[in-house]
């Protein structure tokens, strides 16, 4: 690829999801967006890249973009964060909550659904505990098809195997031949809505716990810094951020601070959490 | 250290398996079918058993049963690993006593998520494997 094409499409991805895309990785590029290329009927990449330096077609920039995000996910991913969801952060909210008996939950780019879809599945766990509890899990994403996907519930052999507890799976899925297909009491737990994390939250109302893992990953620093500003307005005064295991607020913001011995955890900078333990 | 006892009658999968046990930190034993398998167990409990469904002599459900019987025979977490992937077979092996269940072709990151989530492993020897 020539480097004029590169710089287009580094500049448009940055724009349009905040994905940053370094030269060692143009061949990316070349991969993922050939096919692209071929769907929309241009003769060759290059084609499709002189399209875009016009006035491309918005469903064509979405479909470049969604082509360069990683979508990687499974249910109970990385184990740990839902022990501490359920352990620590639904401990101190079963309390605090008691009052209103009402809870919020967003995954801030919950993919093909596996994470909100967990938590879903674990608050279920929880039964009477949380009798007459309005829940409400909200699920955004960038992109369009991947949140139809996740709204269809419809998972491989593969993806019900990576994390999940065989007695979920027993639990809360049917088996249709090679597939296996999430319950309706599941599924209607749970919200998708189209966001860019890139854009205004605002509207979005206000939440108890956010989960925006392995997304900032693949921002910049000015980025990150803006998506982590927006969600700690989104946050209750006394609110949880969960992010992923490779990723940190330390150094970027200071809208957040880590818990102690909670890897992955964080709560605002004047969040109060008189029982919880957080690092200074 | 922890040991693992791998049991299937094809040579290829035991060797798999074992790779990957050992990796995730394990001592291991092979045993070719049921009977072995008991045999195994006799002499010396392991910490966790994967085990096939279909083998000749006997079956990976009738060593089961059998193990659950022997004295010491609740210690062993014992993950079915096997190409029967119906929900039947599944909620059979849980009413059998068994802790886990994979369905066949299986990989690392598979084992190695069971194993964390039954208490076998702590997320940091995940990693290095
Ligand atoms: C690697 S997945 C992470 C899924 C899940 N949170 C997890 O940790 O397993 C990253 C997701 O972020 C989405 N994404 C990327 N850029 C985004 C943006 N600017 N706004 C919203 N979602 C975005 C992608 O579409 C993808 O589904």
């Amino acid at each position: 690829m020539r480097i004029t094409d590169f710089d287009l499409y580094k500049e448009l991805l940055a724009q349009k999801s905040g994905l940053v895309i370094t030269p060692d990785k143009s061949y990316l590029l070349d991969s993922r967006l050939t096919p692209v290329a071929k769907k929309w009927g241009y003769a060759s990449l290059e084609a499709m890249t002189m399209a875009l330096r016009g006035v491309p077609d918005r469903k064509l920039v979405q479909d470049v973009v969604e082509a360069m995000t990683t979508n990687e996910t499974s249910f109970f991913r990385d184990t740990k964060p839902f022990d501490i969801f359920k352990d620590v952060v639904m401990k101190h909210m079963l309390d605090a909550r008691q009052g209103q008996k009402s809870l919020k939950i967003w995954c801030a780019a919950c993919s093909s659904g596996q994470e909100p879809y967990s938590l879903a599945m674990l608050l279920k766990e929880m039964g009477a505990q949380l009798n007459g509890w309005r829940i409400d899990i909200l699920a955004t994403d960038l992109s369009e098809d991947i949140l139809d996907q996740a709204k269809r519930g419809i998972y491989s052999q593969f993806e019900v195997q990576r994390g999940m507890p065989i007695q979920m799976l027993v639990k809360y899925f049917k088996q249709d031949s090679e597939r296996w297909l999430l319950n309706d009491d599941i599924k209607r737990m749970v919200r998708f809505q189209p966001l860019n994390l890139l854009e205004p939250m605002t509207s979005l109302g206000r939440f108890d716990i956010v989960f925006c893992r392995n997304v900032l990953i693949y921002f910049n620093e000015d980025n990150k810094r803006k998506v982590l500003k927006g969600i700690s307005e989104r946050l209750e005064s006394d609110g949880f951020l969960f992010m992923g295991g490779a990723e940190t607020v330390l150094g970027i913001t200071d809208a957040f601070k880590p818990m102690q011995g909670q890897r992955g955890l964080y709560i605002t900078k004047g969040g109060k959490h008189d029982v919880l333990g957080a690092a200074e | 250290m922890k040991s693992c006892l791998v049991v299937d009658d094809s040579r290829v999968v035991r060797k798999v398996a074992r790779r990957i046990a050992e990796d995730l930190g394990f001592t291991c034993e092979e045993a070719e079918d049921g009977q072995k398998a008991y045999e195994a167990c006799a002499d010396n409990m392991p910490d966790v058993i994967l085990l096939d469904w279909n083998m000749p002599v006997m079956t990976g459900i009738e060593f089961l049963e059998r193990l659950r019987e022997m004295p010491d025979g609740n210690i062993p977490k014992v993950i079915f690993c096997t190409t029967e992937n119906d929900m039947e077979h599944i909620q059979r092996a849980l009413q059998t006593g068994a802790d886990e269940y994979i369905m066949k072709p299986f990989d690392g990151e598979i084992i190695g998520n069971k194993f964390l989530q039954i208490g076998l492993i702590e997320p940091e020897q995940l990693n290095q494997g």
